[in-house]
């Protein structure tokens, strides 16, 4: 372990530096089959078994291109506000590494499919800052090495490294930031919220599953510091592989401490690759890496450029959903949710699951306390996404029946348990486990007697003027009543057979 | 019975499709053609005799049972070690490779096998398809049947050599800047490079990518016209591949041997592979066969290309550029041979690097050097930019003289066969030999190598390419098969039933013996 860096503390830092960023997203498409070759684009079966001659870069094999990549990346290059390259081609970047099968990336180089976009993101504060976009370009994933025998399980000290190809060739679109200048104090939060907004979008496509933790969604950050009244760049770092949207703020936040630290001490910065550790939030040096890096980058002969015809790629733009800001802005609108509410439902990723449910019928408040609520707390409690518990319209069924009074909340609760146990529709629960509220008052005031019956000090209370009392008599008859019955009625009825009496 | 191993594959087949002869029969020939002179020829790196008898004995059950095959049905052929085989090892003639027997066919094996060809083995070739002589093989060299102390052309010289030592009807190659054109100048035989994309690169192993070319080996213009109507199509597997319909070739070429194909056909020849640097016995046969295609009514001119000066040199910019990285995944790591460093620490990329050491041989590590060089950054515009732009010149210069012909023709390669050793050690000479051959490929048009006749001086075979535009593949077996009945009537033989009897010193020692 490297010896703890040196950091200044982050408001000097910035009193005498300008933080310039820059960040590369790579965002791993969910297409069925990988980029150039048809094996399955999944994991989980076991170690290379999603192979083939091409994506084991086996002698002879060639590569196909996956024109569901290729209309995902179109699709991503628009909602980036990017313009698509009327030909664009693959290049490939050679270097040798094991996991990497042809010891070249097929990648794009000087032609990619999506170039000059960009990205206007919210911040916390209400500060909207606008992210330009260099270019969104195709490539290969590589595959995945495990080093064994080492005590990190990095590649130092291993015995060993184990390859798994089934991640080989899964199609990626790395998107390249150009600099971000003038963020300022907010440098670490608009490196997340550029990151969330990228997220946000591709997952509004639904062109990759977006799960930053499953490294669907990768973020290399680069940040470099310009002592304050110079006009020269400073020399940048790149923290590879930052895998959360708290530890891209975390890590620019780190590196704009640590490299104006080594400045302010008169040290120079190494342009080089680091590692971000989320254990102890800090970075650590990686490989030097310089602009002569050279990758022998040449067109690939193996493919024919890809020129999408400019009518395929309107039809493409005519099927981009809303852009999730504005869209996010319209329902909190028509919801009347507080800011608080709203970040809630999006915290928790549940906005579609509550946009479905209102489009059923709910209304929103009650759509947002069931899924936030007690369908969170399900879905936590077994390990799986809200989403994969119920169906909006069970909900939105739910909401019906608690409005229309046949079920409380406590026996809502109940059918919820029951739908989700797959015993049918809320209709068909509360028919099937007969559990909704009795609304007869016949029997309600059978047992409200009976219940003031058995407690004649209470009932001399009661009647005594103690309202709050009548709390025992319900709590009784609702026991007796196995909880089917509609309390305020409940509440109602009791002080009336009291008064009678 | 005649001797099958001297048959064309056409009429092996017409004898097969009337079950006057089996497959097995037909095989079992080969095979002992292959153990008669394969000591001296050297054209095979790995006979399979016991597959290649078991799939000729399917084929003749089922024709026994009345399935109607395809014309080449139980004919037997050999493969180029370059393309990839499920039962047979694919080494490229390169160390790195050796014992490798791949997961999977490439798609013109597995065609091969789908229109039930039966093949013999896989034949020798310079590493990586790098040669022109099979002299950079790692097995050692294949001899020219003619001489054997000549080389039988390279890369693809097994192949050729195969095929005109009677080793095999059919042979696959794969043309790169000549390797199927200038071997069967020198042994006597026919080869083809297709359009590029006619035929799929699917499991060949790649030297250059945008160059690369499987065809057909044979010993007459009807034989490759059929091999290539077996391999040629689209295949989804090769991005490359053209989705094109293509005419029989095989109707091609018959209508080339027996109609009035020649007249009014307009002949170029270019100027620049014509002059300086071609052996005069060359040059004689060239102009001999050019009298005989105007005496049969072509209208012949001479044409320029001015840019083919700078072929050589932009092909062997962009060949090394493209085999340095095509080259690379021979690592050690998934497949072939694997070297620890000898001494010092035991790192992926040392264990690359002494495997790939060991594994190389010379011609290959200068190619890989050269064209690492030319990628670098700062030297990229130079060198693989320019060279490109020289093959967008060469394109022009085609697309110009197509304008004014209907075929281009040259020599197929500046001198006969040349003696082994004679040029291992200079390796311009050695890339000047496929000055002929390389502009075909720079532009992704068809070519074909026939012979034309042997060299007064030396008695070996003289070979003439013609050339056509992209797509016009059928034109090449029209005239080609034209052009060899105009020979053939002149001479009153083929050429390669004048080659010398490769037995011949066995059956003078059995003679002996019985005196």
């Amino acid at each position: 372990m490297a010896a703890k860096a040196a950091l200044m503390d982050y408001e000097s830092a910035l009193a005498k530096f300008e933080p310039v960023l820059g960040f590369e997203v790579h965002v791993e498409l969910n297409t069925k089959t990988k980029m150039f070759c048809g094996c399955a684009n999944e994991f989980g079966q076991g170690a290379n078994t999603n192979t083939c001659p091409t994506c084991l870069g086996l002698p002879g094999g060639l590569p196909q291109v996956n024109g569901k990549a290729i209309e995902s990346s179109i699709r991503l290059g628009l909602a980036l506000g990017c313009e698509i390259a009327e030909s664009s081609r693959f290049a490939r970047k050679n270097y040798f590494y094991p996991d990497t099968a042809k010891d070249f990336q097929t990648s794009q180089y000087d032609e990619p499919i999506a170039f000059e976009g960009s990205l206007t993101i919210e911040l916390s504060s209400g500060r909207q800052v606008t992210i330009p976009i260099e270019r969104a370009h195709m490539e290969e994933d590589a595959g995945k090495l495990t080093h064994v025998g080492g005590a990190t399980g990095r590649i130092q000290g291993a015995e060993h490294s184990l390859v798994d190809y089934n991640r080989g060739g899964v199609p990626l679109v790395e998107i390249v930031t150009k600099m971000i200048e003038g963020g300022e104090a907010d440098a670490p939060e608009i490196g997340r919220a550029y990151v969330a907004a990228v997220r946000e979008i591709v997952k509004a496509l639904g062109v990759s599953n977006a799960r930053m933790e499953e490294g669907n969604v990768r973020c290399d950050a680069n940040v470099s510091l310009r002592p304050r009244g110079s006009n020269v760049l400073g020399t940048r770092t790149e923290t590879k592989n930052v895998n959360s949207l708290r530890s891209v703020e975390r890590a620019v936040r780190y590196e704009i401490q640590r490299q104006a630290a080594i400045l302010d001490a008169g040290g120079t910065i190494v342009q080089e690759t680091r590692h971000w550790h989320e254990d102890t939030g800090t970075t650590s040096a990686g490989r030097p890496k310089s602009d002569a890096d050279d990758y022998r980058y040449f067109p690939e002969p193996d493919l024919v450029p890809v020129a999408p015809s400019r009518e395929w790629v309107e039809e493409l733009r005519a099927t981009l959903p809303e852009p999730p800001a504005q869209r996010r802005a319209r329902l909190r609108e028509a919801w009347g949710f507080t800011a608080l509410e709203m970040q809630d439902v999006e915290n928790s990723d549940l906005l579609d699951a509550v946009e479905a449910t209102v489009a059923q019928g709910a209304s929103a408040a009650s759509a947002r306390k069931w899924w936030t609520g007690e369908i969170a707390r399900l879905a936590n409690a077994q390990g799986v996404a809200a989403e994969a518990l119920v169906a909006p319209k069970h909900v939105a069924e739910l909401v019906a029946l608690v409005d229309a009074g046949t079920l409380t909340d406590r026996l809502a609760r109940q059918v919820l348990e029951g739908v989700i146990a797959g015993e049918g529709s809320p209709e068909q629960v509360v028919a099937t486990r007969g559990l909704a509220v009795v609304s007869d008052d016949g029997p309600l005031i059978a047992a409200i007697d009976d219940a003031l019956a058995a407690q004649p000090d209470v009932l001399a209370k009661i009647q005594d003027g103690k309202v709050q009392a009548a709390g025992a008599i319900i709590g009784a008859v609702m026991k007796a009543m196995r909880g089917q019955a509609d309390a305020a009625r409940v509440r109602e009825l009791v002080l009336e057979r009291a008064g009678q009496q | 019975m005649t001797d099958l191993t001297s048959l064309s594959a056409a009429d092996l087949a017409a004898l097969l499709t009337s079950r006057e002869v089996s497959s097995v029969e037909a095989t079992r020939a080969h095979l002992d053609r292959i153990d008669a002179v394969d000591p001296d020829i050297h054209a095979f790196l790995h006979v399979a005799a016991e597959g290649a008898l078991a799939s000729a004995s399917r084929v003749d059950e089922r024709r026994a049972a009345g399935e109607s095959l395809g014309e080449l049905a139980g004919v037997p052929i050999a493969i180029k070690d370059v393309l990839t085989t499920n039962d047979m090892p694919s080494t490229a003639g390169s160390r790195i490779l050796e014992g490798w027997v791949p997961p999977y066919d490439a798609t013109v094996v597995r065609r091969l096998r789908e229109a039930d060809l039966i093949p013999l083995g896989k034949t020798n070739m310079d590493e990586f398809a790098m040669g022109s002589s099979t002299e950079h093989s790692a097995y050692g060299p294949t001899h020219n049947p003619w001489d054997l102390d000549r080389i039988p052309g390279g890369s693809g010289g097994g192949s050729a050599a195969a095929v005109a030592a009677f080793e095999a009807p059919l042979a696959l190659g794969s043309d790169t800047g000549g390797s199927i054109r200038q071997p069967a100048a020198v042994t006597g035989s026919v080869g083809v490079k297709p359009t590029y994309g006619a035929v799929s690169r699917y499991g060949a192993i790649a030297l250059a990518s945008s160059l690369d070319q499987v065809g057909p080996v044979s010993r007459t213009v009807l034989d490759a016209a059929l091999l290539h109507d077996v391999i040629a199509g689209h295949d989804p597997l090769d991005s490359t591949s053209l989705d094109e319909t293509w005419p029989s070739m095989a109707q091609a070429a018959r209508a080339g041997r027996t109609g009035d194909a020649l007249k009014g056909v307009r002949v170029g020849i270019v100027r620049q592979l014509a002059g300086e640097g071609f052996q005069a016995g060359v040059k004689q046969r060239f102009d001999e066969a050019v009298a005989l295609l105007t005496a049969a009514g072509a209208e012949v001119i001479e044409v320029s290309a001015p840019s083919f000066e700078y072929a050589v040199a932009a092909y062997y910019l962009i060949l090394p550029a493209e085999a340095s990285s095509n080259l690379a995944r021979f690592d050690s790591v998934r497949f072939g041979m694997r070297v620890m460093p000898a001494d010092g620490p035991v790192t992926s990329e040392r264990v690359m690097s002494a495997t790939r050491d060991a594994g190389f041989g010379p011609e290959v590590k200068r190619r890989i050097i050269l064209g690492t060089y030319a990628l670098s950054a700062g030297y990229y515009d130079a060198y693989y930019g320019s060279a490109q732009k020289v093959r967008t010149l060469i394109q022009r210069d085609f697309n110009d003289a197509f304008g004014k012909v209907d075929v281009l023709i040259s020599p197929s390669a500046p001198t006969t066969a040349f003696r082994l050793g004679e040029k291992l050690n200079d390796p311009m000479a050695m890339y000047l030999n496929d000055i002929t051959t390389i502009p075909a490929n720079l532009a992704g048009i068809p070519g074909m190598g026939l012979p034309i006749g042997l060299a007064p001086e030396d008695g070996l075979p003289v070979g003439m390419q013609i050339m056509a535009p992209a797509r016009s593949d059928a034109r090449l077996y029209t005239i080609g098969a034209a052009l060899e009945r105009l020979l053939e009537e002149t001479w009153g033989h083929t050429l390669i039933s004048r080659a010398p009897d490769l037995t011949a010193t066995e059956m003078f020692a059995s003679e002996e013996g019985a005196i």
